[in-house]
């Protein structure tokens, strides 16, 4: 436990730019997709760092869940894709607007 | 220079680097690929906190069974390239990119204005026995039963609503 936690921390917070960034600009559903699942791993890389520095089991027990959560979000999410690629044949979110006024 | 400190910075220097190249380039399956050591690199960084039944979940879910579906589900829909990163509307995207480096400025500035670690206290015995597999399980089926349960039930819903969505109709 030599590196304080702000390294852990600053680490974590890039990685949720980096997710950031790719949802706000690219175009790909599942490049979208996968950027949500690193800003969900950011998330939890924060969630163990405090829960390690406090010598504190809940913190990892709520990265249990999220992983959970995780897991079920990325299996409905790539069946709508599916869906959404059989019905439009793109992966473009920019074509995908029949729910835009 | 200690191993752990060594440890932080390969871990974290791929983490960083892979989190990049996850969102610059237009070929998804690199992409995906990227991913995986991203989360690899992750749970390294687990096993330095002394969280072991984490790390080893985050290669068996997050680098095993999550990535497999997306690297199915690209190569099942085969989409080609993507354009490079910024030459489809590049103002808007110069314009996101910069709010999020603003983001990421304020945020490493409250980490350093809040001053974390005067907080914490950094034992390394109690994170030791706090990060077994024997710790996280004594909780999970006594305390947490009931999240528990509704994380099984979410998954099996979960399983049902894919297929649901996923099926093909036949008229």
């Amino acid at each position: 436990m030599q590196i304080p936690i702000e390294y852990y921390l600053i680490l974590s917070a890039f990685m949720f730019i980096m997710g950031i960034v790719g949802v706000l600009t690219r175009r790909n559903a599942i490049i979208v997709f996968m950027s949500i699942e690193l800003m969900l791993n950011s998330a939890n890389l924060t969630f163990v760092a405090f829960a390690s520095y406090m010598g504190n089991t809940i913190g990892q027990l709520f990265v249990f869940f999220v992983m959970a959560v995780a897991a079920a979000e990325a299996a409905i999410g790539l069946a709508i894709i599916l869906a959404l690629f059989r019905n439009k044949m793109t992966l473009n979110i920019d074509e995908v607007n029949i729910l835009k006024w | 220079m200690s191993l752990e400190i060594i440890l932080f910075v390969i871990l974290g220097g791929v983490a960083a680097v892979t989190s990049v190249i996850v969102i610059t380039r237009p070929n998804p399956i690199i992409s995906a690929l990227f991913l995986v050591l991203n989360f690899a690199s992750l749970a390294g960084l687990y096993l330095l906190l002394n969280a072991q039944f984490i790390a080893v979940a985050q290669v068996i879910v997050y680098a095993g069974a999550i990535m497999v579906l997306f690297l199915f589900v690209i190569m099942l829909l085969r989409p080609g390239n993507e354009e490079k990163i910024f030459s489809r509307n590049p103002v808007v995207k110069i314009i996101a990119s910069i709010v999020a480096g603003v983001v990421f400025l304020q945020i490493v500035y409250m980490i350093f204005f809040t001053s974390p670690s005067n907080s914490v206290t950094g034992e390394v015995s109690a994170s030791v026995n706090a990060g077994t597999v024997e710790a996280i399980g004594r909780e999970l089926f006594t305390n947490y039963i009931l999240p528990f349960e509704a994380a099984g039930f979410l998954l099996l819903a979960a399983a049902i609503g894919a297929l649901v969505l996923a099926k093909k109709k036949f008229e």
